[in-house]
């Protein structure tokens, strides 16, 4: 069965439709690219498989998000239970303020129970590397997240994600503001993490989105254009649309 | 080639900008003039005593306001044991749950709360304390505590607005339920300017004479338990003060500046906090 199965999802905030009546499947082990320009509905999405589109204000949704089998906006699912098997990385960096890089990346596994000192100052260690921090802050641990560059910090949060190890991993814009060698690294942590989880990433980068995702989704404003395996989307777009906005001839 | 700024111009600019350098020296003025004449009347009386002692009768040597001292100590304490929870509690809903009409009318409700005068806030606790239970330390930790629950409230919610929506929504994202985001994220996220909050309050209640004169009432000796009357410094001061006695006199200048040296370094550690980077 597919991991991931929206249904005829819309969704609002206030009056605003930003997103119209979206479907589509994604099976365990993919990358799911979203692409799209500016505004058209990429974070507002991944932000409804988390549950975290309904924490704006005015921000509600119709349709359905099966995750795993589970209709997680069916009655009585608690968004806190859905939210801890979905790892998200968000477009702008958002380290806890008041914490520092270890707490940053161990308040997560916290949560789940683990509270011995040296299970989490491991697991801190393998989600810092994974999101290729590791060596730049492993002898400042303890100075607080927030001190850190604009870059780095992006890593930080990755690596806040990684320590839980979700099953499946949201990330809008994760190498927006990573240098070319920090971006390489995190592709190929994403086709690592492709072994155990399934990632969801939003990106602006073609290539990017060419080289690592399995399936493209093509988003214009609020719409999914089309959703295909990625070969097909960027070799044989079915829609016209599609393949004006890959070759950048868009406008 | 420009034109240079016209006579005209840079006199006026002169002239204003003497004005309002003028307008920020005079409304300093009154600080270094009430710092200068309490220190000044009031350093005399300062002795071991005076922090050791109870009062004696006018005439007779010696004594102190240690009793008025422990007093305000004690209420400040019971004040903010009651006042700080309170409303922080209060702030905590109105800037992370309090949305729409009611919420609305019970943030107003608290903004007026700030603005009754203290005397107000004494008479209501006569009313509805003393009255039953008599003059107590209770009642005037009560008194202070009520006019420190809108101030805590209130700064509490504007400092926790500060944190960006998009921080609540990291902790959110990690599966953290909101009371979890709240106490571990967002409020240690701005403990400092938490405290500073808290800090003002309490500077703003110890010098309270009006509230504490119908609840605690006044005690020229020490209190053998929080259900009797008890001395306060401002009390203390104001009855002394008003005793037509030079020693007495004197005592409460020394209680004065006992009282503005304690709210200085309230304010001075508050700024200390403030500067401090936490994050
Ligand atoms: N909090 C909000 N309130 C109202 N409208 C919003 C809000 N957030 C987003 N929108 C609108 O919803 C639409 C989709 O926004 P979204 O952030 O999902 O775009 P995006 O595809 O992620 O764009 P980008 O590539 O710039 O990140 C936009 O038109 C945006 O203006
Ligand atoms: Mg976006």
């Amino acid at each position: 069965m597919e991991l991931i199965a929206v249904k005829n999802l819309s969704a609002w905030f206030g009056e605003f439709q930003a997103l119209k009546n979206i479907s589509l499947v994604a099976e365990r082990h993919e990358v799911v690219a979203l692409i799209g320009p500016s505004g058209c509905g990429k974070s507002t999405f991944v932000r409804c498989l988390n549950r975290l589109h309904e924490e704006v204000p005015g921000g509600h949704l119709q349709g359905e998000v099966w995750l795993d089998g589970q209709n997680i906006y069916a009655p009585g699912v608690d968004p806190v239970n859905v939210r801890r098997g979905v790892g998200m990385v968000f477009q702008k960096p958002n380290p806890f303020p008041g914490m520092s890089i270890f707490e940053n990346v161990s308040v997560g596994l916290r949560l789940a129970g683990i509270s011995k000192r040296a299970v989490l100052a491991e697991k801190v260690e393998q989600a810092l590397r994974q999101a290729v921090l590791w060596d730049e802050v492993k002898d400042v641990l303890k100075r607080p997240g927030t001190s850190l560059s604009g870059g780095q910090q992006q890593r930080l949060c990755i690596a806040r994600a990684l320590a839980v190890e979700p099953p499946v991993i949201l990330m809008d814009e994760p190498t927006s503001a990573l240098d070319p060698i920090s971006t390489a690294k995190i592709e190929e942590l994403i086709q690592e993490l492709k072994e155990r989880v399934t990632v969801v990433i939003v990106t602006h980068n073609m290539q990017q989105a060419a080289r690592i995702s399995d399936r493209t989704a093509f988003f214009l404003l609020g719409e999914l254009v089309e959703y295909g395996k990625t070969d097909q989307v960027f070799t044989q777009p079915q829609d016209e649309r599609t393949e004006r906005y890959i070759t950048g001839r868009f406008g | 080639m420009f034109e240079r700024i016209s006579l005209r111009r840079r006199l006026v600019n002169q002239l204003m900008l003497g004005l309002l350098f003028a307008g920020a020296i005079l409304a300093a003025v009154p600080f270094f003039f009430i710092s200068w004449y309490v220190l000044q009347k009031g350093l005399g009386a300062l002795s071991v005593e005076f922090f050791t002692q109870t009062p004696v009768g006018p005439g007779q040597q010696g004594g102190g306001m240690a009793n008025a001292i422990v007093g305000s100590s004690i209420m400040l304490t019971l004040a903010s044991l009651l006042g700080i929870p309170w409303g922080m509690a209060a702030g905590i809903y109105l800037s992370e749950y309090g949305r729409g009409k009611t919420a609305q009318t019970l943030r107003f409700a608290v903004d007026l709360l700030t603005s009754v005068p203290s005397i107000v806030v004494g008479i209501f606790i006569y009313g509805v304390i003393v009255i039953h239970f008599g003059f107590s330390a209770y009642a005037g930790g009560a008194a202070l505590a009520v006019i420190m629950i809108p101030i805590v409230a209130r700064s509490t919610e504007e400092i926790l607005k500060l944190t960006p929506q998009h921080i609540r929504e990291a902790g959110l994202g990690l599966g953290l339920p909101r009371w979890r985001v709240i106490l571990r994220i967002v409020l240690p996220g701005s403990r400092a300017a938490l405290l500073t909050g808290v800090m003002l309050a309490l500077a703003r209640v110890a010098g309270e004479t009006a509230p504490l004169l119908f609840t605690a009432l006044g005690n020229q000796f020490f209190s053998h338990s929080l259900s009797e009357p008890t001395s306060s410094l401002p009390v203390q001061i104001y009855n002394f003060a008003k005793s037509g006695y030079p020693d007495m006199e004197a005592m409460a200048w020394g209680g004065a500046l006992v009282l503005v040296l304690f709210v200085f370094i309230i304010n001075l550690v508050t700024r200390a906090l403030m500067g401090m980077r936490w994050n």
